[in-house]
């Protein structure tokens, strides 16, 4: 069976505030004249590695996978899947 | 009385010295991965760093075996007390209402705070009076308890804030420090009693804070 990587990238929601990204870009980014840059959202990123028998099934094992052990909180967080073939 | 200690746990010798030596609880540690025997009065989830935070605080250990047994004495409507990381692992199982964010000042904030008592109905406030205040230490990296407006006026509405902070000190919503479910018996709290419950300890007023355990007396019965 094919593996693949599944990027999971969870984020705080677009509502919720998020420190770490405003702290960056406030006291490094724009402090050194990066004026162009106007956003900067934090956020954590897991590597899956996982076989499935293609691109779409191995995405659906993974959000199911985070859905079932909230492995993001989705009060606060969302997630978005990056799938790759290996 | 139950103390559950999980991998990370680091507060449940000082739980369980306060709860014996103090109060004169018959309490007990439980492994994480052991079954909680029936004939308990109550069970507290004490602070730590479960996991080592990996991930988010308290999720991994959300999904601990014993969490099944704390869940059917939630229900059975049994006294559970989630102290800091116990409040966090309250939260990510769902027995209790929203999330614990980082501060929002990033740090990790250890300091002596001041709670405003919101309800006084539930097995740990019960000897205090509504709107009486305690001094009590916090300690801790996440926090900021965050509910949405919507949730927020549930919990209002079901008085179901049991503590508020006096001062915005981490960007709580609605300067929460610690909440209840809708059936009052299970109750979540950042900041540790059981390092303000003993008057060498406590430069302020260890007589009001004591009063959480006091509370849990007469809850159970002891008193």
């Amino acid at each position: 069976m094919p593996s693949f990587r599944v990027h999971v990238i969870i984020e705080n929601k677009p509502g919720i505030s998020d420190p770490e990204g405003e702290t960056i870009l406030r006291d490094l980014v724009l402090k050194k004249s990066h004026d162009s840059v106007s956003k900067i959202r934090s956020a954590k990123m897991l590597k899956f590695e996982i076989k499935a028998s293609d691109n779409r099934t191995a995405e659906k094992k993974v959000l199911k996978l985070c859905n079932d052990l909230r492995i993001y909180n989705p009060l606060v967080s969302q997630v978005t899947l990056e799938t790759f073939a290996l | 009385m139950g103390i559950v200690v999980f991998p990370g746990s680091n507060c449940d010798r000082d739980m369980l010295h306060v709860l014996s030596d103090v109060f004169k609880f018959d309490a007990k540690l439980f492994w994480h991965q052991d079954r909680l025997p029936k004939n308990l009065d109550a069970v507290v989830l004490p602070g730590g760093f479960t996991y080592g935070d990996r991930l988010r605080a308290g999720v991994i250990a959300s999904h601990s075996p014993i969490i099944s047994d704390i869940k059917k004495m939630a229900e059975k409507g049994l006294p559970v007390l989630g102290v800091c990381n116990g409040f966090q692992i309250l939260v990510e199982t769902g027995i209790l209402p929203g999330v614990l964010l980082k501060n929002d000042s990033l740090q990790f904030m250890c300091k002596w705070t001041e709670l405003i008592v919101k309800n006084n109905k539930t097995p740990f406030t019960n000897k205090l009076k509504m709107n009486q205040r305690i001094a009590i230490p916090i300690a801790n990296g996440e926090g900021r308890y965050y509910v949405d407006n919507k949730t927020l006026e549930s919990l209002k509405k079901n008085n179901q804030i049991v503590f508020q902070y006096t001062e915005k000190i981490n960007g709580s919503s609605d300067r929460i420090a610690g909440v209840c479910n809708k059936e009052k018996n299970v109750v979540g709290m950042m900041p540790h009693p059981e390092r303000a419950s003993e008057q060498l300890i406590n430069p302020k007023n260890s007589g009001t804070t004591s009063k959480i355990f006091e509370s849990l007396m007469i809850s159970i019965g002891a008193a």
